[in-house]
Protein backbone atom coordinates (compact mmCIF):
# COMPACT_ATOMS: atom_id res chain seq x y z
CA UNK A 1 0.00 0.00 0.00
CA UNK A 2 2.29 2.49 1.00
CA UNK A 3 5.31 1.19 -1.49
CA UNK A 4 2.37 1.51 -4.28
CA UNK A 5 2.09 5.55 -3.18
CA UNK A 6 5.75 5.73 -3.24
CA UNK A 7 5.73 4.78 -6.67
CA UNK A 8 4.30 7.90 -7.93
CA UNK A 9 7.13 9.96 -5.82
CA UNK A 10 8.41 10.92 -9.27
CA UNK A 11 4.85 12.39 -10.47
CA UNK A 12 5.14 14.62 -7.32
CA UNK A 13 7.78 16.24 -7.72
CA UNK A 14 7.18 16.41 -11.40
CA UNK A 15 3.77 18.35 -11.30
CA UNK A 16 5.65 20.19 -8.47
CA UNK A 17 8.26 21.49 -11.20
CA UNK A 18 5.83 21.52 -13.73
CA UNK A 19 3.68 23.95 -11.50
CA UNK A 20 6.76 26.26 -10.48
CA UNK A 21 7.52 26.75 -13.83
CA UNK A 22 4.09 27.25 -14.89
CA UNK A 23 3.98 30.22 -12.31
CA UNK A 24 6.86 31.23 -12.87
CA UNK A 25 6.27 31.73 -16.29
CA UNK A 26 2.67 33.07 -15.42
CA UNK A 27 3.54 35.95 -12.51
CA UNK A 28 7.33 37.13 -14.00
CA UNK A 29 5.90 39.13 -16.91
CA UNK A 30 4.07 41.28 -14.18
CA UNK A 31 7.61 41.88 -12.28
CA UNK A 32 10.01 42.01 -15.28
CA UNK A 33 8.12 43.77 -18.34
CA UNK A 34 7.59 47.02 -19.74
CA UNK A 35 3.84 47.63 -19.85
CA UNK A 36 2.34 50.63 -21.34
CA UNK A 37 -1.45 49.77 -22.65
CA UNK A 38 -3.18 51.91 -24.57
CA UNK A 39 -6.84 50.81 -25.85
CA UNK A 40 -5.84 50.16 -29.63
CA UNK A 41 -3.27 47.92 -28.13
CA UNK A 42 -5.47 46.34 -26.07
CA UNK A 43 -8.52 45.68 -29.24
CA UNK A 44 -9.38 42.90 -30.82
CA UNK A 45 -7.02 42.94 -33.95
CA UNK A 46 -8.55 40.87 -36.47
CA UNK A 47 -6.64 41.32 -39.74
CA UNK A 48 -6.78 44.92 -39.50
CA UNK A 49 -10.34 45.17 -39.52
CA UNK A 50 -12.72 45.15 -36.94
CA UNK A 51 -14.18 42.71 -35.39
CA UNK A 52 -17.49 41.49 -37.09
CA UNK A 53 -19.24 39.45 -34.45
CA UNK A 54 -18.35 37.81 -31.29
CA UNK A 55 -16.13 34.51 -30.68
CA UNK A 56 -17.97 32.62 -29.01
CA UNK A 57 -20.30 31.32 -32.01
CA UNK A 58 -21.50 27.78 -32.45
CA UNK A 59 -18.95 24.53 -33.02
CA UNK A 60 -19.95 22.54 -35.75
CA UNK A 61 -21.97 19.22 -34.71
CA UNK A 62 -19.14 17.47 -36.54
CA UNK A 63 -16.59 17.92 -33.71
CA UNK A 64 -18.78 16.27 -31.70
CA UNK A 65 -19.13 13.31 -33.94
CA UNK A 66 -15.28 13.18 -33.87
CA UNK A 67 -15.18 13.16 -30.01
CA UNK A 68 -17.10 10.45 -29.49
CA UNK A 69 -15.89 8.28 -31.85
CA UNK A 70 -12.78 9.22 -29.92
CA UNK A 71 -14.20 7.92 -26.67
CA UNK A 72 -15.42 4.50 -27.85
CA UNK A 73 -12.24 3.61 -29.40
CA UNK A 74 -10.46 5.05 -26.02
CA UNK A 75 -12.89 2.93 -23.81
CA UNK A 76 -11.59 0.15 -26.40
CA UNK A 77 -8.04 0.58 -25.47
CA UNK A 78 -8.83 1.04 -21.47
CA UNK A 79 -10.32 -2.55 -21.74
CA UNK A 80 -7.08 -3.78 -23.09
CA UNK A 81 -5.24 -2.63 -20.46
CA UNK A 82 -5.51 -5.16 -17.96
CA UNK A 83 -6.10 -8.08 -20.85
CA UNK A 84 -2.55 -7.36 -21.69
CA UNK A 85 -1.10 -7.52 -17.62
CA UNK A 86 -3.17 -11.05 -17.09
CA UNK A 87 -2.44 -12.27 -20.89
CA UNK A 88 -0.34 -15.85 -19.71
CA UNK A 89 -2.59 -16.17 -16.74
CA UNK A 90 -6.27 -16.13 -19.12
CA UNK A 91 -5.13 -18.92 -21.84
CA UNK A 92 -7.49 -19.48 -24.72
CA UNK A 93 -10.80 -18.61 -22.93
CA UNK A 94 -9.55 -15.43 -22.24
CA UNK A 95 -7.92 -14.40 -25.74
CA UNK A 96 -11.16 -15.06 -27.64
CA UNK A 97 -13.16 -13.30 -25.41
CA UNK A 98 -11.21 -10.34 -26.38
CA UNK A 99 -11.07 -10.97 -29.97
CA UNK A 100 -14.86 -11.24 -30.16
CA UNK A 101 -15.12 -7.90 -28.23
CA UNK A 102 -12.46 -6.76 -30.86
CA UNK A 103 -14.13 -7.86 -33.43
CA UNK A 104 -17.50 -6.33 -32.82
CA UNK A 105 -15.90 -2.83 -32.30
CA UNK A 106 -14.37 -3.83 -35.59
CA UNK A 107 -17.88 -3.90 -37.21
CA UNK A 108 -18.59 -0.80 -36.08
CA UNK A 109 -15.03 0.55 -37.62
CA UNK A 110 -16.11 -0.87 -40.87
CA UNK A 111 -19.67 0.64 -40.65
CA UNK A 112 -18.21 4.16 -39.61
CA UNK A 113 -15.59 3.77 -42.11
CA UNK A 114 -17.80 3.18 -45.39
CA UNK A 115 -20.38 5.69 -44.17
CA UNK A 116 -18.01 8.25 -44.37
CA UNK A 117 -17.70 9.29 -40.64
CA UNK A 118 -13.82 9.72 -41.09
CA UNK A 119 -14.24 12.15 -43.75
CA UNK A 120 -14.41 16.05 -42.88
CA UNK A 121 -17.67 16.96 -45.67
CA UNK B 1 -0.65 13.87 10.27
CA UNK B 2 1.39 11.42 7.51
CA UNK B 3 2.00 12.07 3.92
CA UNK B 4 -0.46 10.17 2.77
CA UNK B 5 -3.28 12.11 4.96
CA UNK B 6 -1.90 15.89 3.99
CA UNK B 7 -2.29 14.62 0.55
CA UNK B 8 -5.88 13.21 1.05
CA UNK B 9 -6.97 16.81 2.60
CA UNK B 10 -5.62 18.43 -0.38
CA UNK B 11 -7.38 16.48 -2.93
CA UNK B 12 -10.30 16.32 -0.74
CA UNK B 13 -10.52 19.87 -0.63
CA UNK B 14 -9.60 21.12 -4.18
CA UNK B 15 -12.14 18.45 -5.37
CA UNK B 16 -14.97 19.72 -3.61
CA UNK B 17 -13.87 23.50 -3.83
CA UNK B 18 -13.76 22.74 -7.65
CA UNK B 19 -17.29 20.49 -7.69
CA UNK B 20 -18.79 24.12 -6.21
CA UNK B 21 -16.94 26.02 -8.39
CA UNK B 22 -18.72 23.87 -11.47
CA UNK B 23 -21.83 25.07 -10.85
CA UNK B 24 -21.10 28.71 -9.24
CA UNK B 25 -18.55 29.93 -11.94
CA UNK B 26 -20.37 32.11 -14.70
CA UNK B 27 -19.08 30.90 -17.78
CA UNK B 28 -20.26 27.33 -18.64
CA UNK B 29 -16.56 26.51 -20.35
CA UNK B 30 -14.95 27.39 -16.92
CA UNK B 31 -17.68 25.26 -15.23
CA UNK B 32 -16.21 22.71 -17.76
CA UNK B 33 -12.21 23.40 -16.91
CA UNK B 34 -13.39 22.86 -12.76
CA UNK B 35 -15.05 19.74 -13.70
CA UNK B 36 -11.41 18.65 -15.23
CA UNK B 37 -9.56 19.99 -11.97
CA UNK B 38 -12.64 18.00 -10.10
CA UNK B 39 -12.16 14.56 -12.14
CA UNK B 40 -7.88 15.07 -11.55
CA UNK B 41 -8.47 15.36 -8.14
CA UNK B 42 -10.84 12.67 -7.46
CA UNK B 43 -7.84 10.66 -9.61
CA UNK B 44 -5.75 11.31 -6.65
CA UNK B 45 -8.26 10.27 -4.16
CA UNK B 46 -8.53 6.79 -5.89
CA UNK B 47 -4.68 6.37 -6.13
CA UNK B 48 -4.54 7.00 -2.49
CA UNK B 49 -6.87 4.58 -1.84
CA UNK B 50 -4.64 2.01 -3.66
CA UNK B 51 -6.97 1.65 -7.28
CA UNK B 52 -4.56 2.36 -9.53
CA UNK B 53 -6.34 1.42 -12.45
CA UNK B 54 -9.52 3.38 -11.84
CA UNK B 55 -7.07 6.47 -11.32
CA UNK B 56 -5.82 6.37 -14.69
CA UNK B 57 -8.66 5.28 -16.23
CA UNK B 58 -10.42 8.70 -14.70
CA UNK B 59 -7.71 10.37 -15.98
CA UNK B 60 -7.69 8.75 -19.64
CA UNK B 61 -11.33 8.16 -20.52
CA UNK B 62 -13.02 11.43 -18.36
CA UNK B 63 -10.42 13.86 -18.55
CA UNK B 64 -9.16 13.01 -21.86
CA UNK B 65 -12.16 12.47 -23.91
CA UNK B 66 -15.32 13.10 -21.37
CA UNK B 67 -14.66 16.34 -20.69
CA UNK B 68 -13.62 16.77 -24.11
CA UNK B 69 -16.72 16.00 -25.11
CA UNK B 70 -18.79 18.42 -22.18
CA UNK B 71 -16.71 21.06 -24.01
CA UNK B 72 -18.20 20.64 -27.26
CA UNK B 73 -21.86 20.45 -25.95
CA UNK B 74 -20.98 23.64 -23.97
CA UNK B 75 -19.60 25.57 -27.24
CA UNK B 76 -22.01 24.25 -28.98
CA UNK B 77 -24.47 25.95 -26.82
CA UNK B 78 -24.75 29.54 -27.73
CA UNK B 79 -23.42 30.83 -24.59
CA UNK B 80 -24.95 34.33 -24.74
CA UNK B 81 -25.03 34.72 -20.78
CA UNK B 82 -27.76 37.68 -20.48
CA UNK B 83 -30.62 35.55 -22.19
CA UNK B 84 -29.24 32.45 -20.09
CA UNK B 85 -29.80 34.53 -17.14
CA UNK B 86 -33.04 35.68 -17.77
CA UNK B 87 -36.21 34.12 -16.03
CA UNK B 88 -33.47 32.93 -13.32
CA UNK B 89 -35.82 34.43 -10.49
CA UNK B 90 -38.88 32.74 -12.74
CA UNK B 91 -37.53 29.06 -12.09
CA UNK B 92 -35.93 29.74 -8.51
CA UNK B 93 -38.94 28.52 -6.68
CA UNK B 94 -39.02 25.41 -8.31
CA UNK B 95 -35.13 24.88 -8.33
CA UNK B 96 -35.50 24.95 -5.02
CA UNK B 97 -38.16 22.63 -4.27
CA UNK B 98 -36.18 19.86 -6.50
CA UNK B 99 -32.86 20.65 -4.69
CA UNK B 100 -34.37 20.60 -1.09
CA UNK B 101 -36.52 17.30 -2.02
CA UNK B 102 -33.42 15.91 -3.19
CA UNK B 103 -31.37 16.92 -0.26
CA UNK B 104 -33.93 15.60 2.11
CA UNK B 105 -33.87 12.40 -0.06
CA UNK B 106 -30.41 11.88 0.43
CA UNK B 107 -30.24 12.34 4.08
CA UNK B 108 -32.99 9.52 4.57
CA UNK B 109 -30.85 7.26 2.39
CA UNK B 110 -27.99 7.94 4.66
CA UNK B 111 -29.79 8.21 7.64
CA UNK B 112 -31.19 4.34 6.82
CA UNK B 113 -28.02 3.49 5.67
CA UNK B 114 -27.92 -0.32 6.95
CA UNK B 115 -24.74 -3.03 5.96
CA UNK B 116 -25.70 -6.24 5.52
CA UNK B 117 -24.07 -8.35 8.32
CA UNK B 118 -22.60 -10.88 6.18
CA UNK B 119 -22.03 -9.40 3.44
CA UNK B 120 -18.54 -10.60 2.60
CA UNK B 121 -19.38 -13.99 2.49
CA UNK B 122 -21.62 -12.77 -0.38
CA UNK B 123 -18.85 -11.01 -2.60
CA UNK B 124 -18.35 -13.48 -5.67
CA UNK B 125 -14.38 -12.49 -6.65
CA UNK B 126 -12.97 -10.49 -3.15
CA UNK B 127 -9.92 -8.30 -4.09
CA UNK B 128 -6.77 -9.76 -3.31
CA UNK B 129 -4.44 -7.44 -1.43
CA UNK B 130 -1.97 -5.32 -3.10
CA UNK B 131 1.21 -7.46 -2.23
CA UNK B 132 -0.82 -10.86 -4.36
CA UNK B 133 -1.78 -8.87 -7.51
CA UNK B 134 -2.11 -5.17 -8.61
CA UNK B 135 -5.36 -3.74 -9.17
CA UNK B 136 -4.87 -3.82 -12.95
CA UNK B 137 -3.97 -7.47 -12.46
CA UNK B 138 -7.54 -7.81 -9.97
CA UNK B 139 -9.47 -6.70 -12.75
CA UNK B 140 -7.89 -8.77 -15.59
CA UNK B 141 -8.52 -11.71 -13.97
CA UNK B 142 -11.76 -11.99 -13.74
CA UNK B 143 -13.19 -9.51 -16.22
CA UNK B 144 -12.42 -11.66 -19.36
CA UNK B 145 -12.96 -15.08 -18.14
CA UNK B 146 -15.71 -15.22 -15.83
CA UNK B 147 -17.40 -12.17 -16.31
CA UNK B 148 -17.37 -12.48 -19.97
CA UNK B 149 -21.43 -11.82 -20.68
CA UNK B 150 -20.77 -8.22 -19.28
CA UNK B 151 -17.64 -7.77 -20.90
CA UNK B 152 -19.12 -8.65 -24.27
CA UNK B 153 -22.40 -6.70 -23.60
CA UNK B 154 -19.99 -3.81 -22.71
CA UNK B 155 -18.97 -4.24 -26.71
CA UNK B 156 -22.43 -4.38 -27.66
CA UNK B 157 -22.78 -0.98 -26.20
CA UNK B 158 -19.62 0.43 -27.78
CA UNK B 159 -20.91 -0.77 -31.06
CA UNK B 160 -24.47 0.94 -30.03
CA UNK B 161 -22.75 4.08 -29.06
CA UNK B 162 -21.01 4.30 -32.09
CA UNK B 163 -23.62 3.70 -35.13
CA UNK B 164 -26.00 5.89 -32.67
CA UNK B 165 -23.77 9.09 -32.71
CA UNK B 166 -23.14 8.56 -36.41
CA UNK B 167 -26.99 7.74 -37.34
CA UNK B 168 -28.06 10.97 -35.42
CA UNK B 169 -24.91 13.62 -36.26
CA UNK B 170 -23.67 12.61 -39.87
CA UNK B 171 -25.15 14.85 -42.35
CA UNK B 172 -22.93 14.77 -45.42
CA UNK B 173 -22.95 17.84 -47.52
CA UNK B 174 -24.20 17.24 -51.11
CA UNK B 175 -22.49 18.13 -54.34
CA UNK B 176 -18.79 17.39 -52.47
CA UNK B 177 -16.12 16.24 -54.61
CA UNK B 178 -14.63 13.73 -52.01
CA UNK B 179 -11.07 11.95 -53.25
CA UNK B 180 -11.28 8.31 -54.11
CA UNK B 181 -8.12 6.99 -54.74
CA UNK B 182 -9.17 4.06 -56.45
CA UNK B 183 -11.00 5.11 -59.18
CA UNK B 184 -8.14 7.75 -59.47
CA UNK B 185 -5.87 5.04 -59.94
CA UNK B 186 -8.03 3.17 -62.40
CA UNK B 187 -8.23 5.88 -64.71
CA UNK B 188 -6.69 4.98 -67.53
CA UNK B 189 -6.32 7.25 -71.28
CA UNK B 190 -8.51 5.89 -72.83
CA UNK B 191 -11.68 6.55 -70.76
CA UNK B 192 -10.53 9.87 -69.77
CA UNK B 193 -8.88 12.03 -73.07
CA UNK B 194 -11.03 11.97 -76.37
CA UNK B 195 -9.75 13.13 -79.24
CA UNK B 196 -12.55 15.05 -81.81
CA UNK B 197 -11.86 16.52 -85.26
CA UNK B 198 -12.90 20.21 -85.04
CA UNK B 199 -14.25 21.83 -87.87
CA UNK B 200 -12.57 25.20 -88.59
CA UNK B 201 -14.76 27.80 -87.58
CA UNK B 202 -17.32 26.14 -85.48
CA UNK B 203 -17.30 25.14 -81.54
CA UNK B 204 -18.06 21.59 -80.36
Amino acid sequence: MTALIVDYLPIVVFLGVAAFIGLALLISPFVVAYSSPDPEKLSAYECGFNAFDDARMKFDVRFYLVAILFIIFDLEVAFLFPWAITFGKLGWFGFWSMMVFLGVLTVGYIYEWRKGALEWD
Amino acid sequence: MSIVGLFFYLFAFVLLASAFMVIAARNPVHSVLFLILAFVNAAGLFLILGAEFLAMILVVVYVGAVAVLFLFVVMMLDVDFAELRQGFMQYLPVGAMVGLIFLVELLLVVGAWVTAPNINAAIKAPIPPLSQATNTEAIGLVLYTTYIHYFQLAGIVLLVAMIGAIVLTLRHKPNVKRQNIAAQIARTPADSVEVRKVKSGRGL
